[in-house]
């Protein structure tokens, strides 16, 4: 035993090596990430993997599962509506070694494209759902979690949420007791599911989440808080109880549930009836209050579905008093607006400045990525961008949309090396086959970026270090049938280069498909590659036209007074020479 | 209700607020505090506003500090310190290091850096602490080690002492011995 600061993320990760898990799978996304990144230290013990998708990363936790390993799998909330078919269907045929799947909601999307309330799954999909409020719950139900599933034969849910993840709190670890694999017993009767199978499968699930609802009465996962005086009763779960731990002190007393699917309604009703006003404190969704008042719990239930919930918010609703009282901010400017921007030398940015010179002449159409920021001007290069694999997608299905119309433009689908890998290249297939229209282009900086540099199909290591082939992108373009001439490589930061590729993308009909190629400055390789290189302004040769400032690069300012251009930020040049490009009189040079 | 400490340190991505915060969070916690912290990053890690916020006493529930409810505000960039400046309570501390960052829309010339809103401000019902971290620390050999100089002096303003890891290197300790002197 021993104690430490852990995010929520980390201590998944120590409770599902301490649980004994040996096979962990995903695919990166935020706030989810860092779990199969803490949990790939373990090397000697467990086997760790980045998946091409969430899909992918739940059935391969499953087939282990099976298989009689204890597995994990983890992903953002939208990353469940990708895993959610072999989930829906691995919950029916259950496993052999327990297995756990988390998701990481992101109420206010923090960084996500939406708020689903992925509560809602684990009824729908039949899973055992644990909920835990901070870091030590996070171990602690991790490891309650693989228990359960083996003792219930069902797959279980972790549901966490941006607060929990990447909140840091005090964590008392343990030691790994790792139960023997169990034998892989090929029973087709519970693993194949025919419908005769199916039928059958329901049935005894069904049963299961019976006896699972019983055992929330006296489990320690669901933790009641009586407080002396108090009239009301507050039913909460995960962060929310933080919070209105927060927002009512001892005011109140509290019935904390931990598993929240099934939902023990003997407990609740018993904890309701012990107070004249009971309060279902929840973000996201109405998923615990609809379920209590079903039944016969009169319980009052702010609505919080939108945004991420806070102490504040609750006090608003119950006409709390503030604790605090703001400082006096009148007369003050607004701060400028810091909305976050590709990086000094990031490819994508070539990318883009290439194609806003040819506006008119496409639609663009983007995916998840850092290179989603090509929307914001001074580029804005794209006008739809939905989830992972829209990008390849959409366009078959948009330019046929504008052809009918008479609009002319080409449609442009933009995904990344990791989400080509993740569900683009299907979406290719179905272009060549289908004979579309469409420019495809692969923005190829060798890594998996925006959610922290994972290593991905394309890279030559894995997650745990370990070489492994990397797959060629071009040659699985090449195996459509795409002719080779319609294959166009360049570096986006060569104007010439990526603007001709671009223009041939816009002439031919039929698929074209550019990749283009340039890692990302960030990349520890290239920061040492390029030591302290960057650009300078020469101050005698700038005539102060700003055609360098087009290319909205962070590292370059214009000093109105003097009227030149200069080199802001040197540390965060990466002497990309994009701006030198665009300098007419030679102006930008680079200095070591 | 247990009283706790609020801290929200603010900066811009890539400036080191998430290391700072987490330093100080295990000297608070070895002290014997309940600590929690958060390091809330994704879209926002490259060059936008990056907020880390840290309680701690003796019981701490949930993390999010509301507006009013900082005791200390810790800017490591001047611009990010007015924007979070409605977080700090009456009587609170906002610790500031007068970098400035510009972003995108004052590159652009579409917005104005408030380079002077400091020392415009009449702060008569809280404490603006400028300590020149950038500077320090560059004095010192790396600018790199601001974080380090922003740490000493919050660190020395809550009575803890942190030791700063051997491999940051000496010039990383003399940032942080340097931020502790700056608040005397």
């Amino acid at each position: 035993m021993s104690k430490q600061i852990l995010s929520g993320n980390e201590a998944v990760a120590r409770g599902a090596w301490e649980a004994g898990v040996r096979v962990a799978a995903a695919y990166p996304g935020t706030p989810s990430t860092e779990i199969l990144e803490n949990i790939a230290e373990y090397k000697d013990d467990l086997y760790a993997t980045w998946a091409n998708n969430e899909a992918i990363a739940a059935e391969l936790a499953f087939g282990a599962a099976v298989g009689g390993m204890r597995s994990l799998t983890a992903m953002k909330h939208v990353g469940m509506n990708v895993a959610a078919d072999p989930i829906f269907s691995g919950a029916y045929a259950g496993i052999n070694g327990g297995m756990m799947i988390v998701s990481a909601d992101d109420p206010g999307c923090h960084s996500s494209q939406n708020e689903q309330d992925n509560r809602l799954y684990a009824e729908h999909a039949k899973l055992i759902m644990l909920e835990p409020s901070d870091s030590q719950e996070c171990l602690d139900f991790t490891k309650a979690a693989y228990e359960l599933s083996e003792k219930y034969d069902m797959l279980a849910l972790l549901r966490m949420t941006t607060r929990v993840c990447h909140s840091k709190s005090v964590v008392e670890t343990g030691e790994r007791t790792a139960p023997e694999i169990k034998p892989y017993n090929g029973d087709w009767t519970k693993y194949v599911v025919l419908p005769v199978n199916a039928r059958r499968r329901h049935i005894l699930l069904e049963q299961s989440i019976a006896k699972l609802r019983e055992e929330g009465y006296s489990s320690p996962l669901n933790r009641i808080e009586m407080n002396e005086g108090a009239t009301v009763g507050v039913i909460s779960s995960g962060v929310s109880y933080q919070h209105a731990r927060e927002a009512f002190g001892d005011t109140v007393s509290y019935l904390k549930l931990g598993i929240t699917f099934p939902i023990c309604g003997k407990l609740v009703k018993e904890f309701a009836a012990k107070f004249g006003k009971v309060v279902v404190i929840e973000e996201g969704e109405p998923y615990l209050s609809t379920r209590i008042k079903a039944m016969g719990v009169a319980a009052e239930a702010p609505d919080f579905i939108q945004g991420e919930l806070n102490a504040a918010h609750i006090r608003a609703a119950f006409g709390i008093a503030e604790p605090g009282e703001k400082v006096d901010v009148s007369g003050l400017q607004d701060a400028p607006a810091r909305p976050p921007v590709l990086c000094a030398g990031c490819p994508h940015r070539g990318f883009f400045y290439a194609l806003s010179k040819r506006k008119g002449k496409f639609v663009g159409v983007g995916d998840i990525g850092c290179y989603t920021l090509g929307v914001n001007p001074p580029f804005n290069g794209m006008d739809i961008c939905i989830c992972m694999g829209s990008g390849f997608a959409i366009p078959i299905g948009l330019s046929r949309a504008l052809e009918a119309q008479g609009d002319t433009r080409r449609v442009f689908g933009f995904v990344g090396d990791s989400t080509f890998f993740h569900s683009g290249f299907n979406s290719l297939v179905d272009a060549v086959h289908q004979k579309s229209n469409v420019c495809l282009v692969v923005l190829d900086n060798s890594i998996t970026a925006m959610t922290g540099h994972q290593e991905n199909a394309h890279t030559e290591k894995n997650l745990q270090g370990y070489q492994v082939p990397a797959i060629p992108i071009e040659k699985m373009v090449l195996a459509t049938g795409l002719a080779p001439e319609r294959l166009i490589e360049a570096d986006p930061v060569d104007q010439d280069a990526i603007g001709r590729a671009i223009d041939a993308g816009i002439a031919n009909e039929g698929v074209t498909v550019i990749i283009t190629r340039r890692p990302c400055v960030l990349l520890k390789e290239e920061i040492k590659a390029r030591g302290t290189k960057h650009c300078e302004v020469s101050a005698e040769k700038c005539v102060g036209c700003k055609a360098c400032m087009k290319i909205a690069c962070p590292a370059l300012a214009f000093d109105e007074a003097q009227k030149k251009a200069y080199v802001a930020d040197t540390a965060n040049c990466t002497a990309c020479g994009l701006c030198k490009q665009m300098c007419k009189v030679g102006a930008i040079g680079e200095v070591q | 209700m247990s009283r706790t400490t609020n801290l929200l340190f603010t900066g811009v991505g890539g400036q080191g607020t998430i290391l700072t915060t987490k330093l100080l969070s295990a000297a608070l916690a070895e002290a014997g505090n309940d600590v929690k912290m958060s390091e809330i990053h994704g879209m926002a890690q490259r060059g936008g506003t990056v907020n880390t916020q840290l309680k701690f006493g003796d019981k701490v529930y949930a993390l999010n500090i509301g507006e009013g409810e900082a005791d200390y505000v810790v800017a490591f960039e001047k611009a990010e310190a007015l924007r979070a400046l409605p977080f700090l309570k009456k009587g609170g501390t906002l610790v500031m290091d007068e970098r400035e960052i510009y972003s995108m829309p004052v590159l652009l010339g579409q917005q104005s850096y408030p380079s002077n809103w400091n020392s415009e401000v009449n702060a008569k019902d809280y404490k603006i602490i400028v300590v020149p971290a950038a500077k320090i620390a560059s004095e010192l050999g790396s600018t790199r080690n601001a974080n380090v100089v922003l740490l000493g002096a919050i660190a020395k303003l809550l009575g803890v002492k942190i030791n700063i890891p051997e491999k940051f290197g000496d010039a990383a300790k003399k940032a942080y011995e340097a931020g502790e002197g700056a608040v005397n």
